[in-house]
């Protein structure tokens, strides 16, 4: 199994520039999950560290060999596309098997393989179609097995499941877990789903513009996000931001806002913050209903919205003339149009410079 | 009390002036194709006696199948009295490895410069597709020599390299063309797959090429077929195609010209395209379409 290595890579298309000086470290064995909105150039990336697409500069490790002029066949990877390319007239079967049969692998094992990953996939009642009698989902499992059963050192994966029904990417969410862990073959995995980053990944990378903006454990990205982009970008109902400014206070800070202010005294700040305009990320789930603690800043609303969601429910109120997102439980009697107080839980937010967007 | 039609089911078609001026367009064009084809397979089976009488569009009076018999294997050209036998004989000799290896070649090239980008593949497409546009003619001296020089001069072989190599730009275009409505991807995949150079080509690109292998063969067959002054050229005296020996017949009638027997040498020459547009007008049609629309 390898470790990817992309180092001071620049990629060009045409006249466009994709990537300039970007480097990515995945350690051996390592289930890196790329994530970031659309046209942030993950495909791209994944291109390149196959070998389908030319770097205008930097390096590209796989293995502890230097692949950056190496043809793709000989970089070890695997890959499923964002569009599937299924060989159009070649049967599931045949589609599946295609990349042992080129590599000489005996029949009994390319059958045994071939077997394995229709088990897996629910492919079997499928094997003798072509693609084009295919469903998208159905396609879209062809697609992952034809990269399983060549079972690579390093496999890359773009979108894999976003076709599918929620029940079976679930199921193919735990297979492809488990596959990992008992393969160990490196894995950098594009997906759009946070359910899906924040469940498999060992790290993830949040990608902006073809920049990484924060490469860490799901656990730091959701609880500590480097800036106010990955704050945004991470969490659904996104992060409720509060603008204000930083003074001091007493021993400690405070940040007023357009509807008062509140103590971040229980803050803990990555370094001694020099004031000034910043912005207090505070998640719904951090916001507790009912008449704050001593300790705490609180303040009042009315719900506007009330979206249930099963096991839990959104409400919506506005706070410092902005909407505000509170998750409670789905057994909460809050009404729609009921006042409600709330209170934020300061040690867990998030705060960022507002000119720079780092965090604080 | 008046039948309202409710509207459930096909749309009822009524006869617009746009639907008949179209069909009145069509029929006016097939006679203009109809009628010289009429003249000819009906002279073709008419004795002399009757041609002389000057009823060209007549059905013959006196049906006879001789001046097929003549043309076929004792119309004279000059000395010889063989009929368009031989040359038959010769077009299949010279068409079948030219429409292979000109097919073969093209997807092939095609190909290349589609997913391969080659370094210069877009000043060399451009050469050659220039080479396409120049006449023919411009050629024929300067490749009589170099072909004598190096032998080929006067052969079968000499002739195929010629066919091959007036049909390269046209196929590579027509290759380079299906090949780029093609997804990327799916080369892509079979390059992370491992296949290589040929083996993608083999087993991913050419199954889906049926079409386009289809129009260039009828292409191909066609135009080798009807081919005239290349032949005259460079297959020299054995290896003439039928068209080149059907010219001398008609040519070299001494005395009154036997217009059945023309007409009939004509129709045996013409036989082969024509065979081909009937079989494969569908595919033709269908081949083109799938080149110009994605997918
Ligand atoms: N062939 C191309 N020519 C020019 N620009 C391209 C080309 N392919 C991609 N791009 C650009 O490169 C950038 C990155 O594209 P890429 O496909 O990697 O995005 P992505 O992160 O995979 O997006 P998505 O999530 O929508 O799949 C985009 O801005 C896109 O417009
Ligand atoms: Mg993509």
């Amino acid at each position: 199994m390898s470790a990817v290595s992309v180092r001071d890579v620049g990629v060009r298309i045409g006249a466009v520039s994709i990537f300039e000086n970007f480097s990515l470290e995945i350690k051996e064995g390592e289930f890196v999950v790329l994530l970031g909105p659309s046209g942030c150039g993950k495909s791209t990336l994944l291109n390149a560290i196959a070998g389908l697409l030319d770097v205008a500069e930097g390096q590209i490790w796989i293995g502890g060999k230097n692949v950056t002029w190496a043809e793709p066949r000989d970089r070890g990877v695997g890959m499923v596309f964002q569009s599937y390319s299924l060989y159009p007239r070649m049967s599931v079967e045949e589609n599946l098997s295609f990349g042992l049969r080129i590599a000489k692998t005996p029949k009994a094992e390319i059958a045994a393989r071939v077997a394995k990953a229709a088990r897996m996939l629910q492919l079997e009642p499928l094997l003798r179609r072509k693609p084009a009698e295919l469903s998208g989902g159905q396609r879209q499992r062809v697609a992952i097995g034809r990269a399983l059963v060549r079972n690579c050192p390093v496999f890359l994966f773009d979108e894999p499941l976003s076709n599918l029904d929620a029940q079976l990417r679930n199921e193919l969410r735990v297979e492809i877990k488990k596959l990992h862990q008992e393969l160990g073959n490196t894995m950098i995995y594009v997906t759009h789903d946070q359910v899906e980053a924040l469940t498999l990944a060992d790290r993830i990378a949040v990608m902006k513009g073809g920049v990484v903006q924060q490469y860490a454990s799901p656990y730091d990205i959701h609880r500590h996000p480097a800036n106010l982009f990955v704050a945004g970008f991470i969490g659904s109902p996104a992060m409720n931001m509060i603008e204000g400014s930083l003074v001091p206070n007493g021993p400690g800070w405070r940040l007023d806002h357009a509807g008062g202010s509140i103590d971040m005294s229980r803050y803990a700040f990555a370094a001694p913050p020099a004031g000034g305009p910043a912005i207090v990320g505070v998640r719904p789930e951090n916001i507790a209903i009912g008449v704050a603690p001593a300790e705490r800043s609180g303040a009042q609303g009315r719900v506007t919205i009330v979206e249930p969601m099963g096991g839990e429910t959104i409400l919506w109120t506005s706070f410092a003339g902005k909407p505000m997102t509170i998750r409670v439980d789905g057994e909460s009697p809050v009404r729609l149009g009921d006042e409600i107080s709330f209170h934020f839980d300061v040690a867990r937010a998030s705060a960022f410079d507002a000119q720079t967007g780092r965090r604080l | 009390m008046s039948a309202v039609a409710v509207p459930q089911g096909p749309r009822p078609r009524s006869l617009s002036i746009g639907r008949l001026s179209v069909y009145g367009f069509l029929i006016v064009v097939a006679l203009c194709f109809l009628v010289p084809l009429w003249v000819m397979i009906a002279t073709s089976f008419k004795t002399m006696d009757e041609i002389r009488l000057g009823h060209v569009l007549a059905w013959p009076a006196s049906f006879t199948i001789e001046p097929w018999l003549k043309a076929w294997s004792s119309a004279c050209t000059g000395l010889a009295c063989d009929g368009v036998k031989i040359g038959f004989w010769n077009s299949v000799r010279i068409l079948i490895p030219s429409v292979i290896a000109s097919i073969a070649i093209g997807s092939l090239t095609g190909y290349a410069m589609t997913f391969y980008r080659v370094r210069g593949a877009r000043t060399l497409f451009v050469i050659l597709l220039l080479g396409a546009f120049i006449p023919y003619q411009v050629f024929l001296y300067p490749l009589v020599r170099m072909f004598s020089s190096i032998g080929l001069y006067d052969s079968l072989t000499g002739i195929v390299v010629v066919h091959v190599v007036f049909g390269l730009p046209l196929m590579t275009l027509l290759f380079r063309n299906y090949y780029g409505a093609l997804p990327i991807e799916l080369f892509n995949a079979a390059r992370v797959d491992g296949a290589g150079f040929l083996a993608i080509l083999r087993h991913v690109i050419l199954p889906m090429s049926s079409p386009i292998l289809i129009v260039a063969t009828i292409l191909q067959v066609t135009g080798i077929w009807n081919d005239f002054i290349l032949g005259l050229t460079f297959a020299g005296r054995s290896n003439r195609p039928m068209t080149v020996l059907l010219n001398n017949i008609v040519n070299s009638t001494q005395g009154e010209a036997a217009y059945n027997v023309d007409m009939a040498a004509t129709i045996i020459t013409a036989l082969v395209p024509l065979a081909v547009y009937f079989f494969s007008g569908r595919w033709f049609v269908r081949g083109i379409a799938a080149g110009a629309v994605k997918g």
